[in-house]
């Protein structure tokens, strides 16, 4: 089987062929990584440019390694702030490096939706590193990729989705591409940062930490962004940390073999205590791991063979 | 000089008429009863299959000029006021500077006056839309303002809008508000609810019209000032409209096509051209519409027509300009979405788009009766057509409509006796 698409958007139109695909050709990629010497010829002769309207240390990093590894030419393009106020505009900048001959563009962008119109613009590839409050869909894949590797199924599998629903990426791609493989998802936060009409998306939404912890084989904790306190999303830090904070004791409710997980970076003490971030059942290095085989089987499939237009090329 | 259209089907509202006849103007007027034409110089329309209406009336458009010349100016806007059957456009008093004092309602109305169709202006209700400052409402309209309205930039403060309509009520003019409590669209892009919550995109909920909708209809029975709300978009402020008629409260209102041709879901694939203020709602806001202009709760049907340069919208969603135009594809979206279905008669759809705005802004247009000046539109109801958008006489390409195919097409659009287009 083959990917027959041009791009990575989102999980939402993902068919569980396309991820199982993907997750299969991560786990293969995977043993690259802890070769002695981490290089292989695949993707060489390729272009690929991250071209990046937000920060982002993990993200970008994982990226470019996984194109270095498969030989891929990387270049980095960090924009900051908008190019509505200054400078070039986003359609000029994506035509300006395509004319360059890039052939495949990691996209992160503040404004949800940006990587839609770059696939729009350019005939490159185009994935989606994270878009605004839409989806990010690589994270959604490595974390998938985690829990498959803990817990050889995602069928079935209860996850849940703690903290900020409503400004989440992660979550749109988390609920997308589990509901799509089996799993139950259950999303759970304060009503204000919960979006209007989530049950309509396959979830189970809660308030109360506790009822949704209940049996649960996987927690997905997401970093809270301290500036939606100023906006009154919730009252205090204090607060949060009292209700959804996820701390040892909470973590009982869970099955006995539950993973907590963190797409970081972490606010330690806050949404997630430090004992599980650092305990026994806490898989946030083996994400981050994953993260770096997710993007390489993603760059392979897309550029290396898995496409029917490069491959033709 | 006359003109003949002959065998049509007249529809006019104004008098409750619909049948088949002719219709003669005689120098710039019609002319009632069966008198025949004078003088030589004339000719005949044959308007078999077709319909002659009263000139249509668009009581919400944006001209763009002056300030943004880029987006449309008015030559460019009456042009395509009369490629889609209006013979009278209302401009709103958004341009820059903004039609505030009189100086620029003169511009405005004297750049009118060359254009294909009648233009008029509407004053700003403050200065520079600014919200702070009343603007010399008098004046603007002894230079021929016939409305005030705060479109664009909503007023805010509710005691500055309370002495807009007191002052504004001295002049005989209504005020034409748009109702939008700011607080609660900080940044918003879309209608509130799942589509908003799937796409990412902020929210931006009904409450935040029909809030202003309510406190501008119990402003208007406090100072008896009558008030227009404009582009009607949700579910509740029909009903907040509905409530105040039943109260005798002098409160008018339009819809325009968009609130009952389509749904949020048109943003599905961040169309930006589906980017409009207020934003496109659900399924359950199109039916309280359809029964809002069934029932008369809404008066009048405008199209909110706004330009934009293909640079204005073709950026991030989020930065994309609010607006779609709209003269050009107005009628045919009555036609396939109201008239078709049975929502309203073919008479009381052209009622919205003619005798209703002109009651609303005082104006003597808007019907076929004896002696009224010859505007008039001849269209055809049951012909097919695709949007076309790089054919459109308005500058602006930005409508979700571009390809659809609809029903209705303008034959030709009579101002004052004078054919300014033509598709015959």
């Amino acid at each position: 089987m083959q990917l027959q698409r041009k791009d990575i958007l989102g999980l939402q139109d993902m068919t569980a062929d396309e991820i199982g695909l993907i997750l299969d050709t991560a786990i293969s990629h995977k043993e690259i990584l802890s070769r002695p010497v981490k290089k292989v010829p695949i993707l060489r002769g390729k272009s690929i440019c991250t071209l990046f309207y937000e920060n982002s240390t993990r993200t970008r990093t994982s990226f470019e390694l996984a194109a270095k590894i498969m030989s891929a030419d990387t270049t980095s393009i960090s924009v900051a702030g908008s190019a509505v106020n200054k400078g070039e505009s986003f359609k000029d900048t994506l035509l300006t490096l395509e004319a360059m001959g890039i052939d495949l563009f990691v996209i992160r962008h503040s404004a949800s939706g940006s990587s839609h119109f770059a696939s729009q613009t350019v005939k490159s590839c185009v994935v989606n590193a994270g878009d605004g409050t839409h989806e990010h869909p690589t994270q959604g894949l490595l974390d998938m990729l985690t829990m498959v590797e803990n817990k050889e199924r995602l069928d079935g599998l209860k996850v849940v989705i703690v903290g900020d629903i409503m400004h989440s990426r992660v979550a749109r791609s988390n609920i997308w591409g589990l509901s799509r493989m089996g799993a139950q998802v259950r999303v759970c936060g304060p009503s204000t940062l919960l979006p209007a009409e989530i049950d309509k998306l396959p979830v189970q939404k809660h308030t109360n930490l506790d009822e949704a912890l209940e049996g649960a084989d996987v927690v997905n904790i997401l970093r809270i962004q301290l500036e939606r306190m100023d906006r009154g999303f919730f009252p205090s830090v204090r607060e949060y940390c009292r209700l959804f904070g996820i701390n040892k004791q909470r973590l009982r409710k869970c099955a006995d073999d539950v993973l907590v997980m963190h797409p970081g970076p972490m606010n330690r003490g806050i949404e997630i205590a430090p004992d599980v971030a650092d305990g026994e059942f806490a898989v946030i290095t083996d994400q981050v791991t994953n993260g770096v085989a997710v993007r390489m089987a993603l760059l392979y499939l897309l550029l290396g063979g898995g496409s029917t237009n490069v491959a033709s090329a | 000089m006359w003109l003949l259209l002959k065998g049509g089907r007249i529809v006019d509202p104004s008098r409750g008429i619909d049948e088949g006849g002719d219709l003669l103007i005689q120098d710039g007027r019609i002319v009632g009863g069966h008198n025949a034409p004078v003088g030589e110089d004339g000719r005949t329309i044959d308007c078999a299959g077709l319909v002659v209406a009263p000139g249509l009336i668009d009581m919400h458009v944006h001209l763009r000029e002056p300030g943004y010349e880029h987006k449309e100016t008015i030559a460019t806007g009456a042009r395509a006021a009369a490629a889609g059957g209006f013979t009278t456009i209302l401009g709103m008093p958004n341009t820059k500077p903004a039609i505030d004092n009189r100086a620029v309602v003169e511009y405005v109305l004297n750049e009118g006056a060359d254009a294909d169709v009648n233009v008029l202006t509407t004053g700003a209700a403050t200065k520079g839309n600014d919200g702070a400052e009343m603007a010399e409402i008098g004046d603007m309209v002894d230079a021929g303002a016939v409305a005030i309205s705060d479109d664009a930039f909503p007023v805010q403060n509710a005691d500055l809008m309370r002495r807009v309509m007191e002052y504004s009520r001295m002049f005989d003019v209504p005020v034409l508000t748009h109702c939008e409590d700011t607080s609660l669209t900080l940044d918003a892009v879309m209608n509130e609810g799942v589509n908003a919550t799937i796409l990412g995109l902020r929210p931006w909920p009904r409450q935040a019209e029909s809030i202003m909708v309510i406190r501008n209809i119990l402003l208007s029975e406090l100072t008896g000032c009558p008030v227009h709300i404009q582009h009607v978009s949700a579910l509740e402020s029909v009903g907040e409209v509905r409530w105040a008629k039943n109260r005798g409260i002098p409160v008018t209102c339009e819809t325009c096509p968009q609130y009952f041709s389509l749904t949020d879901a048109a943003l599905n694939t961040y169309n930006s051209n589906a980017k409009v203020n207020p934003p496109l709602r659900t399924d359950a806001d199109v039916e309280a519409i359809k029964a809002g202009l069934a029932d008369e709760t809404i008066d009048a049907i405008a199209t909110d027509h706004a330009p934009h340069s293909l640079e204005d919208k073709q950026v991030e969603l989020q930065y994309a300009a609010f607006g779609m135009v709209g003269l050009e594809t107005a009628l045919p979206l009555v036609l396939t979405n109201l008239v078709k279905p049975n929502v309203l008669s073919l008479c009381d759809a052209i009622a919205k788009m003619t005798i209703a705005p002109a009651r609303i802004l005082g104006l003597d247009s808007g019907t076929l009766a004896d002696g009224a000046v010859a505007d008039v539109t001849i269209f055809d109801p049951d012909a097919t057509v695709t949007v076309r958008a790089d054919e459109f006489k308005s500058m602006g390409r930005n409508t979700p409509f571009d390809g659809v195919e609809l029903t209705g097409k303008v034959i030709a659009t009579i101002v004052a006796g004078k054919v300014v287009s033509s598709d015959e």
